[in-house]
């Protein structure tokens, strides 16, 4: 892969270039996937999709220094909310999905703002989201005559376009392929536009920043919120696959912890960071579990666990970082005469 | 007073001493070497592991697997600062956070590698003590005194020994006292050994009451980073105080309500109050 398919350039319209050949290349190879692979490797291409949509939406706060430990919080709500209203009053998910995203929208902006207003940041922000996510996960719990505890719940499954649930995997796959090219998009969206600037200047010095004219609250507010709203997208759409929600799997601090990861193992500062990291988990995840069977459950936490450990301390970039801090480096070895004094400075 | 909220307010009194402990340790690793530990519960639930296969798989004596156990989970935070924490210790403290975040997915699933989701009981069955018409648990009443025993050991070792006040000085002036010849990595070893002691102990005390499982430490993990923050980070007098208000709020919270929503307070709690005293309850 050349080092343009990785940045964000590559979705910008213009004139053709390698890296733009290649990414449309990878574009039509993902979309032809149903009409080859079965569907194991659809219902693992389904998770991949919609997990690195997730971790994508993670990355788009926490690239910035908001390390939220609490998304669970909002893909909780997200998974829960459209099941609820489907199952009790029969509302179909294209209303339940973006009440849920309204609902995860408030709840992002109720902690932000006065987070954001009184400075709470680095592991006291976290700490925060993550007491969040807590709240979220009991709540569930605890309303168990709803939605029946830890037990999870299970949707009513009705196949059609108005319950937003398909017989087939193929139609399931085609969808997830659309949302996660939406959060990409909604990625780029932010990478380019002057927020990112501003967002850049608050993460390096906030103080800073706001003498500098930039409105730290409103810029923070922002990203929060769409990183919130789609976390909630993606937790309804995880349900609505999966026919089938737990708290201890979309709430908590498990999957919290999991997202933080995820993004950072991939590299949440580049646009395919979050989606190789969902890639490199969960294939790493299902090919341990293949390797060892179930007979041994945790083998693959265990060697999952010792990579997180690794990555966090040798390359706290992650993997799609590393690779194209490697061939930036490898393009830029040989310096132009231009260039070499000021490289000296 | 009803005599079940008597009854509700004394249990809660009783789980927060062992509640105290754990937040004692993980204030002591946090004022002292400035990095969070947010997989303290999981070295407990290793502590808890241990106490279980000691004591009632291989018939170890109680106290002596006891302080099998204590030593190992020490040792635990001791190869926990050497391998992890060194190397990030330098980094941006989020960086550390999920360093030892790392550790935690890996404790939790090893420990389901190596014994399976089993729920696992030490087979003690301590009685009731009955006060009137009150009844106690006797394992929560041991478990509290020696909680306070241990927390007095500490506040002890802490203010009369060289090491303890040498731990002390480094937590309040970590360059002076490189100066001053105090080796800082000697420090935050032993510190770290300690806090794993702390956790060791913790788990002694809570194997009484709760079966084992690799998932026990959620159960404790985030309660206590709430503990340390309300009575602010570092600040060990105020986090075990802060340790009582919140068992008053889960045990009377779970009488009035159901066990989830006190824990859904306390959080709530512990949100509100980073907003209103961001310094801790008893923080300047």
């Amino acid at each position: 892969m050349s080092p343009d398919a990785l940045t964000p350039g590559a979705l910008t319209p213009g004139p053709l270039t390698p890296g733009r050949l290649a990414a449309a290349a990878a574009l039509v190879v993902i979309a032809l996937v149903p009409f080859a692979a079965s569907d194991y490797v659809l219902h693992i291409g389904i998770q991949i999709l919609l997990w690195a949509f997730i971790y994508t939406a993670w990355s788009m706060m926490g690239r910035f220094g908001l390390t939220s430990f609490g998304h669970g919080a909002f893909l909780g709500i997200g998974a829960y909310g459209p099941a609820l209203l489907w199952n009790y009053l029969g509302v179909t998910p294209w209303l339940g999905i973006p009440a849920s995203m309204a609902l995860a929208v408030v709840l992002a902006l109720v902690i932000g703002y006065p987070s954001f207003r009184l400075r709470v940041v680095g592991h006291y922000f976290a700490l925060v989201t993550l007491a969040l996510s807590q709240v979220v996960l009991l709540t569930l719990v605890a309303a168990r005559e709803i939605t029946g505890g830890s037990l999870g719940m299970t949707l009513n499954v009705v196949h059609s376009w108005y319950a937003l649930q398909f017989a087939d995997k193929t139609t399931y796959y085609l969808i997830a392929v659309v949302v996660w090219l939406a959060g990409l998009a909604v990625w780029h969206w932010i990478d380019r536009g002057i927020e990112r600037v501003a967002l850049d200047a608050i993460s390096e010095d906030e103080i800073a920043a706001a003498s500098a004219g930039v409105n730290v609250m409103r810029e923070k507010l922002r990203v929060t919120v769409v990183s919130a709203g789609l976390t909630a997208l993606g937790g309804a759409f995880l349900t609505q696959y999966i026919q089938y929600v737990n708290p201890e799997v979309v709430a908590g601090v498990s999957v919290s912890l999991q997202i933080v990861f995820a993004a950072i193992a991939g590299g949440m500062h580049v646009l395919l960071g979050p989606t190789v990291g969902a890639l490199f988990t969960i294939v790493l995840n299902e090919s341990l579990r293949v390797l060892f069977g179930t007979h041994f459950i945790g083998a693959a936490n265990t060697i999952y666990g010792i990579l997180l450990i690794l990555f966090i301390i040798f390359m706290p970039q992650g993997i799609v970082g590393l690779i194209a801090g490697i061939s930036a480096r490898a393009v830029r070895r040989p310096p132009r005469p231009a260039e070499a004094p000021a490289a000296g400075q | 007073m009803d005599i079940f909220l008597l009854e509700a307010v004394l249990n809660g009194v009783l789980l927060g001493g062992v509640l105290a402990l754990l937040a004692l340790g993980l204030n002591l690793i946090f004022g002292v070497i400035d990095v969070v530990w947010i997989c303290y519960a999981e070295l407990m639930m290793c502590g808890m592991y241990a106490m279980y296969w000691l004591y009632a798989f291989y018939g170890v004596p109680f106290i002596a697997a006891a302080v099998v156990a204590i030593l190992v989970v020490a040792l635990l935070g001791v190869l926990l600062h050497y391998l992890i924490i060194e190397p990030v210790l330098g980094s941006a403290p989020i960086n550390q956070l999920l360093a030892t975040g790392g550790l935690l997915f890996f404790l939790q699933s090893f420990a389901t590698l190596l014994f399976g989701t089993d729920f696992r009981n030490m087979g003690i069955r301590l009685p009731l003590l009955e006060l009137g018409d009150i009844d106690l648990s006797f394992a929560r009443l041991l478990a509290f005194i020696v909680a306070l025993v241990g927390a007095g050991g500490l506040y002890l070792f802490l203010t009369r020994s060289f090491l303890g006040t040498a731990i002390r000085a480094i937590s309040q002036d970590r360059e002076v006292m490189g100066l001053m010849g105090v080796d800082a990595r000697r420090v935050y070893l032993l510190t770290s050994g300690i806090g794993g002691g702390l956790a060791g102990l913790a788990a002694c005390l809570l194997v009484l009451q709760y079966d084992v499982h690799p998932f026990i430490g959620n159960s404790f993990g985030p309660i206590t980073f709430m503990i340390c923050v309300l009575g602010g980070l570092g600040n060990m007098i105020g986090g075990f105080l802060a340790a009582f208000i919140m068992s008053q709020i889960i045990s009377v919270g779970g009488y009035y309500f159901s066990i989830e929503f006190s824990y859904v307070l306390a959080f709530l709690l512990f949100i509100v109050m980073i907003f209103v005293r961001p310094q801790g309850i008893f923080g300047r």
